[in-house]
């Protein structure tokens, strides 16, 4: 066996990356284990939205909590991180959707979350390559946008020069039981064996839910000032919602570059990574319904990514109801990037025996098995 | 048919052969096509299309491939570099 | 949005270069319709590129005048960026073309592999066939001073046609050694009809100098190259020059292959005696199936004509003198390897990404392609890696394996007219 780490944390995404500079500053000795390069799986495809979400008291508990602690290391950013503060803009289509955006804008205000109100006009003024007419929206100025991969590199980079080490291109066969064994054979002793391998965390930790949802993203040529804010319909969480249907819904980000990302679509149980002309397709033609103008726009490439998602949106992050010695840190959906760094903090909690700064209830694995157990 | 043909580049004009592209005015006119993201003059490095150096805005519509267009009368190039 | 024009082909040939002009005019006589759709303003490709201050040469002369007669539809300024079963989506300035077809040949050419060294981003340094092309479509170099540098015949013919051209070409730099020089031009002429074809070379280059183990190690220039410093034999020297263009081989161009489902091999298309890739009914010929000229890509494409009409027996007639062609590939190829010297020519500094300006260094850091894009964005630019991609393979080994829609960056209402329909090839 090889000299013990205190913690193996498996895959180097975005939320293994942020574990592993959690548990690094707070003195652990950590290694870090990926099949293949960092941000090679979910995080090499994903936008880099930090955005505070309402769904669930407890998505709104941990997407504030890591947005903050997201603002708090912006100062040390590179700029290959892209950190930009650009805030999000919700878009209201219709009356029904402005009545949500007031809701949204009161439980926003409730929790100490800055928003403002647009009228239709404002809407068109905040962006102006929006169609006219729009009801309105919702600005969240505190919303910003990262460039993932680099994220990942500074969050690593940080961690290794407090000790922690990284190990590419070694996949793990097993974990438990203090013992993380790897696929050529070699086998590491740790204390604790966080499983951040998002949605392929199932094969590690079988027996927790965690199913691959599909997605689109398309990028375009640089086209400075054409956008403003991540821009996102109001009918996005729907489409987050709808387990089993194909869906779509218009979220497009400007990036530092000037290139516009635009998604975004969701599928489940499609398989393979190839893209798919269909759903393409109608995710282009929806993100036109709102900002016509993008038909015009170059676009570079198109890619697909999965996100790790779990049959109530929320994330796992702690103890594996068969190993305590496991802990599961994976699950995030779409909003992995954005609660990665709060995930790192709950997860190092747990580890350390202490309090946590957030309910931890909502997050815990042991929810799955008690839900099947009740059907 | 003309022998020849007239476009502006940069509101400068510029007279070359017809059936010239506009990759071939913007080199005459002695300007770079565009600029990159550092800040570098660029000017077409392939000739034929796929290495997007020979970018510029015709008539107003940005990041055409400038060695795939024929000049036309009147064109307005806008070469950045 | 975009209009829709709808097309349909018994056969479909994509790029109208010599193997595309001549397969669709193979599968014409037969009756198919044929359709030879390219992303230029006119058929030829880029060896038979309409040339504005001299005459066409006789032999591609012959191939336009029939192409013209034929049954041929050319549709010109249309680059295909999707492929699927039976269809294929081509963006032109002001539409989307949806192509059905029956059967498809593939002629989609090659373009030139640019190796990174100091200076080499500076306007007016090219490739040899980059500075051919502008040269062709219309850019006047009479009394300019050029510097051709690189590797192989195609640097003699660029230097032939500056030379044609009133350009004064200061010197050929062939990487090359002398003996494989030397031997080269022997086997060239066993040949049957090199031999005539070097003479006139020699006397199209007389008096430009011509040396081998010779290559650019550095470009400057305020805005625009002025000077190149070169090694010749081991020695350092500095020329003056208006335009440096620089030819180290051709890179085939697979992408749209790789789409349609047909199987690689050392990134080329291998085919069988009829062309037919690993595909039935997509065929392949010219430069994507083995760097081999002019000649080759006209028999080749032929034979895939031909054979796309099912007219196996003229195929056939056809094979002795591919078999005679292919010699020409394998002198080639032996002739001109590119020597280890040329991998450290690029500095820490040194641009190996063009569209995101990411230096050599960056890229040092990374063991893929993949990671190398992810973390320095090299390749993530408009020429989607077709620049630095085949740069990098070169100076780390790293291969490219996949390929996604779009295969050109095209306006985003064109992806999105993409039939609905269609089914992903993998």
């Amino acid at each position: 066996m090889n000299k013990p780490a205190e913690v193996v944390i498996v895959g180097a995404g975005i939320v293994g990356a942020a574990c592993a500079l959690e548990l690094s500053t707070e003195g652990l000795r950590v290694l870090v284990v990926d099949e293949g390069f960092p941000s090679a799986g979910s995080t090499g495809a994903a936008m880099g939205h930090i955005v505070v979400m309402d769904d669930s008291e407890a998505q709104f508990a941990i997407t504030r909590y890591s947005q903050i602690l997201w603002d708090d290391m912006r100062e040390q950013f590179p700029p290959s991180v892209e950190f930009d503060p650009c805030g999000t803009l919700w878009v209201a289509a219709d009356e029904d959707e402005m009545r949500e955006v007031r809701r949204k804008f009161d439980y926003y205000r409730e929790r100490g979350v800055n928003a403002e109100i647009l009228d239709s006009q404002q809407v068109r003024d905040a962006e102006p390559h929006l169609r006219a007419p729009l009801a309105g929206g919702l600005r969240v100025p505190g919303d910003s946008v990262v460039y993932p991969p680099c994220a990942v590199d500074f969050l690593l980079h940080k961690a290794r020069a407090l000790g922690a080490r990284v190990i590419q291109g070694q996949p793990v066969a097993a974990i438990g039981k203090g013992v993380a064994r790897f696929a050529d054979g070699t086998v590491f002793a740790a204390g604790f064996i966080v499983n951040a391998a998002g949605w392929s965390a199932p094969k590690l930790s079988p027996g927790i839910n965690i199913k691959p949802r599909k997605g689109h993203l398309v990028i375009t040529d640089r086209y400075p000032n054409f956008l403003h804010h991540q821009v996102v319909e109001l009918g996005y969480l729907k489409s987050a919602h709808s387990l089993t249907a194909d869906s779509v819904a218009f979220n497009v980000q400007p990036r530092k570059t000037g290139q516009i990302l635009i998604g975004s679509s969701r599928q489940s149980g499609a398989e393979n990574s190839a893209v798919d002309e269909s759903i393409l397709s109608r995710m282009l033609r929806r993100a036109f319904e709102y900002m016509p103008d993008l038909t015009v726009l170059s676009a570079i490439r198109a890619w697909t990514g999965f996100r790790p998602a779990t049959p109530d949106n929320l994330p796992l992050i702690g103890p594996s109801p068969q190993d305590r010695s496991v802990l599961v840190a994976a699950g995030h959906e779409g909003l992995g990037i954005t609660t990665s760094l709060a995930t790192a903090k709950l997860i190092c909690a747990q580890i350390l025996g202490q309090r946590t700064a957030i309910p931890i209830q909502p997050y815990l694995p042991s929810r799955q098995m008690a839900a099947e157990a009740h059907v | 048919m003309s022998e020849s043909v007239s476009v502006r580049v940069n509101g400068k004009l510029v007279t070359v052969p017809a059936g010239a592209t506009v990759a071939v005015a913007v080199l005459a006119s002695g300007a770079a096509c565009r600029a990159s993201v550092t800040g570098q003059p660029r000017s077409p490095l392939c000739g034929m299309g796929s290495c997007f150096e020979c970018r510029v805005a015709i008539n107003g519509e940005p990041q055409r491939r400038s060695c795939q267009v024929l000049c036309e009368a009147n064109m307005e190039i806008e070469a950045n570099g | 949005m975009d209009s829709v024009t709808n097309l349909r082909f018994d056969v479909a040939v994509v790029g109208a270069g010599p193997a595309g002009m001549a397969a669709a005019l193979a599968t014409a006589d037969s009756g198919h319709t044929v359709g030879l759709i390219d992303d230029n303003p006119a058929a030829g490709g880029q060896i038979w590129r309409a040339a504005y201050n001299s005459a066409r040469p006789a032999a591609s002369s012959i191939w336009f005048d029939r192409l013209n007669k034929s049954a041929v539809q050319v549709v010109r300024g249309a680059r295909v960026f999707h492929a699927a079963e039976g269809e294929l989506a081509a963006e032109s300035d002001d539409s989307v073309i949806q192509i059905s077809y029956g059967k498809l040949i593939l002629t989609t050419g090659a373009r030139e592999l640019f190796l990174p060294f100091p200076g080499w981003t500076l306007p007016n340094v090219m490739g040899a066939g980059g500075l051919q092309a502008l040269v062709k479509s219309g850019l006047d170099i009479s009394g300019k001073r050029v510097v051709i540098a690189g590797t192989g015949p195609l640097l003699l013919a660029v230097a032939a046609c500056a030379s044609k051209c009133g350009a004064k070409v200061v010197g050929i730099c062939e990487q090359t050694t002398g003996a494989q020089m030397a031997r080269f031009g022997l086997r060239m002429m066993l040949v049957p009809g090199k031999a005539a074809e070097a003479v006139r070379f020699a006397c199209d280059l007389r008096g430009i100098p011509h040396w081998t183990d010779c290559w650019p190690i550095a470009a400057f220039g305020n805005r625009r190259v002025e000077t190149v410093r070169i090694s010749r034999q081991g020695q350092t020297s500095e020329i003056e020059c208006d335009y440096l263009a620089c030819g180290f081989h051709l890179i085939p161009n697979v992408e749209l292959p790789r789409m349609c489902g047909c199987r690689l091999r050392e990134n080329f298309v291998p085919v069988d005696e009829y062309q037919q890739t690993s595909v039935p009914g997509i065929y392949c010929a010219g430069e994507p199936t083995g760097i081999g000229g002019l000649e080759l890509a006209l028999v080749e494409g032929e034979i895939a004509g031909y054979a796309a009409a099912n007219w196996e027996d003229r195929a056939k007639h056809l094979f002795a003198r591919r078999a005679r062609h292919q010699k020409v590939v394998r002198i080639l190829r032996d002739a001109f390897p590119l020597r280890p010297e040329l991998k450290n020519l690029a500095r820490p500094d040194t641009l190996v990404c063009r569209c995101e300006d990411v230096p050599h260094q960056r890229l040092c850091e990374h063991g893929s392609w993949r990671a190398a894009k992810l973390h320095a964005r090299c390749g993530m630019g408009p020429c989607q890696g077709r620049v630095c991609a085949p740069a990098a393979e070169f100076l780390f080994g790293w291969r490219i394996d996949s390929v996604r829609p779009p295969l050109f960056p095209v306006r985003c209402s064109s992806l999105a007219a993409i039939p609905s329909h269609s089914a992903p090839r993998n």
